[in-house]
């Protein structure tokens, strides 16, 4: 099976500090990645490597078959195929919800205004906030902010979805509104790649989860195995802390 | 005994309000009496009493309503702001009575004693202020030393501009963005061939001859349209990744904002010229306006700068996210917010640049006040600095406040918060 996302030997460093260490992981189109770990533990930093919100420097990042590097083209390519969804929504505040998720494919994928529109709207329906389309970011709760931004991703159509952290900063009665149109759109066969601490979220979508420490990966295994059965010491002291 | 009937109780409201009232009014109708009808009705006091008599008066009044549970909303918020304790009492009388003694010679210089009629300096015989002055000159207040016959060119191109503005806050979305191409693009050069002349059957008007108010809107209008954008764009590289373009864009700032502009503007006049080629000759009031544009613009970007370093950095990630390159990130998300965020701040620069308008006297050019300089140094209206001033303070002051009436007005508009 052929793989859409590559990583190979991803060394990453803040001045002298190592964040991320000889990453390897491969995707495959469709799959559902769940990344956990302690804070510290780069898994942030690695997915924003993916779309390269950061760079690396060392070792070959290649998504959907274009290889990340200098090239600034090649770079806003595979950001248009990327979506990402941020801890803080990051929504656009001096526009509409409808204007958020119409701006980038009219600007990056030069759709016609009506034809975005109508993209919007199916991908709000989606979400379940169709409803709110006209209002402001600020004029919406968190969970109902998310999930615009969610619908705001989605309207460029992407091969991939990075989650980064999506529910970390939301009150606890607005996670499951945000979790639901994740698993929903994990059935729709989206290819995810989820840092979270939702665990129950991880058993129910993920192929494979992620466990990472120190800037290295430490355990990589099915989803079910991972949870009932742990190979290293630091990936079970972790699960006994969190579960 | 005493003391506790000036304790006021429920039962006794009646007698302390009046009697406070009957204090207050009594002090502010000396005052008022003393400086509009010249009758002192202490006057049989003690002199030095007899001067601060209604401050006394008015506090004990101010006292006497204080203390007092009216019930009255008015007057419970009367007391809450301008009667809240005997400190305040006190500053409140004395303000009050400082304007009332100076409203009345203000009045008389402005408006009372002034004349207006007549023709020249002879036909002012009052104490008060010289308007005839300002009507006399009134026309060269307003179009410099431009020809009397060819001043419809100046009035012809203000009113198109302003009918041009005037139209595009009606004209629809689709055709505005039209009008406004072709009011920051083909307007300019329209006007300018309209003032200038040389052409079209237009006599040649020099620009050392333009002047007054005219020249103050010409050179504001002029360098706030391309001041701006130049101060976005050095905002913008002042914050570049790329070395070169940031250390050009510092260097031009800290440059511009350390010379006053007084030094500037001699520099444009009179150095400039000397480091042209023979025969290249670049008109004097075209140098002056790109040193005034260059000048603003490098303050405009310190305040656009901030705007910028204001927002969040999951803003820029966003944007990025979802593909946009550089100049779509900043040209959609960016800028929009950082502009309306330092509306107060670009607000700020642009009066400031209308104020600076006339430095540019050093150069020789004239607008209004310096147009008022020239009329009062004529020999036949000697002495009247302060009207001319008065005069022009008025009319600045008109300008400023009603760009920044527009500026709070933007900002409302576009606010986006709950």
């Amino acid at each position: 099976m052929s793989k859409i996302i590559e990583l190979k030997k991803v060394n990453k460093w803040f001045d002298k500090f190592q964040v991320l260490k000889d990453i390897d992981l491969e995707v495959a189109p469709q799959e559902k990645i769940v990344i956990c770990g302690p804070s510290g533990s780069g898994k942030s930093t690695l997915i924003r490597c993916i779309n390269r919100l950061e760079e690396h420097q060392e070792g070959n990042i290649i998504v959907d078959g274009t290889e990340l590097a200098e090239n600034t083209k090649n770079i806003e390519k595979i950001r248009a195929e990327v979506g990402m969804v941020f801890q803080q929504f990051n929504l656009f505040p001096h526009l509409s919800i409808l204007d958020n998720c119409t701006l980038a494919p009219i600007w990056v994928k030069k759709l016609p205004k009506k034809e975005a529109e109508e993209v919007a709207m199916k991908n709000l329906t989606r979400v379940q906030i169709d409803d709110q389309a006209l209002k402001f970011p600020g004029q919406l709760s968190g969970g109902q902010q998310q999930r615009a931004a969610i619908a705001r991703a989605l309207c460029m159509e992407p091969k991939i979805m990075l989650f980064d952290e999506p529910t970390s900063a939301l009150d606890p009665e607005m996670i499951k509104e945000v979790l639901d149109v994740m698993v929903d759109l994990a059935k729709g066969g989206m290819t995810m790649i989820v840092v979270t601490h939702e665990m129950g979220f991880a058993k129910e979508v993920a192929d494979y989860m992620i466990f990472m420490d120190e800037g290295k990966i430490v355990e990589r295994a099915k989803t079910k195995e991972f949870f009932e059965n742990p190979k290293s010491e630091r990936t079970k002291l972790f699960l006994s802390q969190i579960l | 005994m005493i003391l506790t009937n000036l304790k006021p109780t429920k039962e006794k409201i009646n007698t302390f309000l009046p009697l406070g009232s009957i204090f207050v009014i009594f002090a502010f109708l000396d005052v008022l009496t003393n400086t509009f009808l010249n009758q002192n009705i202490t006057g049989f006091l003690p002199q030095t009493l007899s001067y601060i008599a209604p401050l006394l008066l008015g506090y004990i009044g101010f006292y006497l309503i204080r203390i007092e549970f009216s019930g009255i909303k008015f007057l419970d918020k009367l007391n809450k702001n301008i009667n809240s304790s005997n400190f305040n009492a006190f500053l409140t009388l004395l303000i009050l009575f400082i304007i009332i003694k100076a409203i009345s010679p203000l009045m008389n210089w402005l408006i009372l004693e002034a004349n207006f009629a007549g023709s020249s300096k002879d036909d002012c015989t009052g104490n008060g202020a010289c308007w005839v002055f300002i009507k006399v000159w009134f026309n060269r207040l307003m179009y410099g030393l431009y020809p009397d016959v060819e001043q419809w060119r100046v009035n012809s191109a203000f009113i198109l501009l302003f009918a041009l503005v005037g139209i595009a806050f009606f004209v629809p979305q689709k055709i505005k963005k039209y009008f406004i191409i072709f009011l920051l693009f083909v307007y300019p050069f329209i006007g300018i061939k309209l003032l200038s002349g040389g052409s079209f059957g237009l006599v040649y008007v020099e620009t050392a001859a333009w002047g007054g108010l005219s020249l103050t809107f010409i050179i504001s209008a002029f360098a706030i349209l391309f001041c701006f954008p130049i101060g976005v764009l050095l905002a913008l590289g002042r914050r570049s990744s790329l070395p070169a373009i940031r250390y050009i864009s510092i260097g031009f700032i800290e440059l511009w904002r350390g010379v006053p502009l007084i030094t500037v503007l001699f520099m444009a006049a009179v150095m400039f010229p000397m480091f042209l080629p023979d025969g290249t000759f670049i008109d004097k009031l075209i140098r002056v306006l790109i040193a005034i544009t260059l000048f603003e613009a490098a303050y405009m970007a310190e305040v656009v700068r901030g705007g910028l370093q204001a927002l969040p950095k999951g803003q820029y990630e966003a944007a990025k996210s979802l593909g946009m390159g550089y100049w779509r990130m900043n040209v959609l998300i960016i800028l929009p917010q950082a502009l309306k965020l330092v509306i107060p701040g670009i607000a700020n620069t642009l009066l400031a640049l209308v104020k600076d308008t006339p430095l540019i006297f050093v150069v020789g050019l004239m607008e209004l006040a310096g147009m008022i300089g020239l009329a009062k140094t004529n020999p036949k209206w000697l002495g009247m600095a302060m009207e001319g001033y008065v005069f022009a303070g008025l009319v600045f002051w008109i300008i400023c406040y009603a760009m920044s009436r527009y500026s709070q007005n933007l900002e409302k508009k576009l606010s986006t918060e709950r």
